[in-house]
């Protein structure tokens, strides 16, 4: 019964809503318009953005030609560092982007750095630098001479193995050399065997393993001299080894 | 009626075989003819089974700058020493007192020489860049949509698109955009997005002369990148921001923000 009552209201449109409908359709279709319009083609397609944008970031052209490109013609340069020191360091790190030397190899020629400025960026000294790494402090080391005068920078092996082992271990010298243990060789404690100065990695040098070594000097009955500082080898911190808690290079008791 | 059904004519059984066996065969063969017709012609790229990260080793980066150096090379980074996409940062920590951390023209013309490094206790370079975060707070901010990250996880920036209004340059913690001075809108790393798409390495990772950038892909046990996260302890920078970055880093100090 009541669901007939109620198809029978009739439904009249109250006048002023006719104007404000038209209005409102009018702005709708002026918004989408709008939308259409102000909104670029591809936005929206894969999230809030424009997929184009992704193309637009495709399209930069490349200078840098890549690791394997060089080996194509000068496969016999490749051959000689990959033997070398500088296997890991591509062309393209010292003679710089190369993309237009391979598109035209006569027109674009890449750089080649021959001036002193440009080896210590990578081999100047900087405590900042991993130990053991190759380093020279440029001032000292025959200034005024350009690197490649005694270097090859494709096979970069030493005119003559390192004397000192502050070469490539300076910050450990540094700090050994302002510390008790100043007058202490390094070989006093490391044993290097002598490929270590040519191929360090070959042959790396030995680090200690016992505690009798620092009591050669430190136990309370050793040869040593008296100004020494002295400690019961037996009763002193036996279950460490001394480097446990003492940094040989710059030991801090006194 | 049913005794009729099951029995099998010779003639229908050849027609079947005849278009099951070539079918069947097909589907044994498909995911080898698969890989062989993909290196032939070319896989069509699907971004969605990318996902690239990169690595940096702290212990391996001498400071040399070439990274810095080789993104302005690519990718046209104004020379002036207020714009980098990636730069290198040398951290002193001394015995006590604050970190000094200095990042002269981004590492490029090396570092200037430490007189005295008789109080650094420890000291190490780390290489920044762009963090290409999972949720990164550039994209979140971007009024027009003009910062995004791509189907393969890259945070990229739509030129066309952006108005340089600069609230991504604000809300990047770890100051990786800049506005680029020319053409007023804001850049920062992408990746080297170019040189990946087509294989490549980004040209910071290839200059990089004792390899301690690594790039690759998350999740894909083949790329150098599974290897770097299997082998190291790694970090990323503000990981209490939760901002998820992919660029990892290998020891990095607790100091390094």
């Amino acid at each position: 019964m009541q669901i007939k009552k109620r198809t029978n209201i009739k439904f009249n449109v109250p006048q002023q809503l006719i104007p404000l409908g038209i209005l409102f359709i009018l702005v709708i279709t002026a918004l989408i318009v709008a939308r259409y319009l102000l909104v670029p083609p591809t936005f929206g397609e894969l999230g809030h953005y424009r997929s184009q944008a992704i193309e637009d970031n495709l399209a930069h052209p490349m200078s840098y030609a890549g690791y394997y490109s060089c080996n194509e013609c000068h496969d016999d340069m490749m051959e000689l560092k990959n033997q070398s020191n500088h296997r890991g360091v591509a062309c393209e790190v010292c003679h710089g982007p190369a993309a237009k030397h391979i598109e035209d190899p006569s027109e674009y020629l890449p750089d080649a750095p021959r001036d002193r400025g440009f080896c210590p960026l990578c081999h100047g000294y900087d405590p900042a630098r991993p130990s053991g790494f190759p380093q020279i402090i440029p001032a000292l080391h025959n200034p005024g001479h350009a690197c490649i005068f005694c270097h090859d920078p494709h096979n970069p092996l030493l005119p003559h193995a390192p004397e000192e082992c502050s070469a490539c271990h300076r910050d450990i010298a540094n700090q050994k050399a302002v510390s008790h243990h100043a007058t202490l060789d390094c070989t006093e404690c490391h044993v290097v065997a002598a490929e270590h100065l040519t191929d360090p990695r070959s042959a790396l040098a030995q680090k200690p393993v016992e505690r009798a070594l620092c009591g050669k000097c430190h136990a309370d009955d050793a040869d040593a001299s008296k100004g020494i500082p002295r400690v019961e080898m037996a009763s002193h911190g036996q279950r460490y080894l001394c480097w446990d808690c003492h940094y040989p290079h710059s030991p801090e008791a006194y | 009626m049913s005794e009729k059904n099951t029995k099998i004519l010779r003639r229908d059984f050849l027609k079947a075989a005849s278009r099951l066996i070539p079918g069947g065969l097909l589907f044994i063969m498909a995911p080898g003819t698969q890989a062989l017709l993909a290196a032939v012609e070319g896989k069509e790229y699907d971004p969605s089974e990318h996902n690239y990260a990169m690595g940096v080793d702290i212990h391996k980066c001498i400071g040399c700058g070439r990274c810095a150096d080789a993104c302005k090379k690519e990718n046209d980074v104004p020379r002036e020493p207020t714009f980098f996409r990636t730069w290198v940062e040398r951290y002193a920590i001394p015995s006590e007192g604050e970190a000094r951390v200095d990042s002269p023209n981004g590492g490029i013309d090396g570092f200037p020489e430490v007189k005295d490094d008789r109080d650094i206790m420890r000291s190490f370079f780390v290489p920044k860049l762009c963090n290409h975060c999972t949720n990164a707070p550039c994209v979140q901010v971007c009024p027009v949509g003009a910062t995004f990250t791509s189907p393969d996880g890259v945070v990229l920036v739509d030129r066309e698109y952006c108005v340089g209004c600069r609230y991504c340059i604000q809300a990047c913690p770890y100051g990786a955009r800049y506005l680029h001075p020319e053409e007023h809108v804001a850049d920062k790393c992408t990746f080297c997005y170019h040189r990946i798409r087509e294989g490549l390495l980004p040209a910071c990772v290839e200059v990089c002369p004792t390899k301690a950038r690594v790039f690759g892909e998350v999740g894909q046990r083949s790329s150098p990148m599974h290897r770097f996260l299997r082998l190291n302890d790694v970090t990323v920078l503000k990981s209490w921001l939760n901002t998820k970055p992919k660029v990892y880093y290998a020891g990095a100090d607790g100091e390094v923000r």
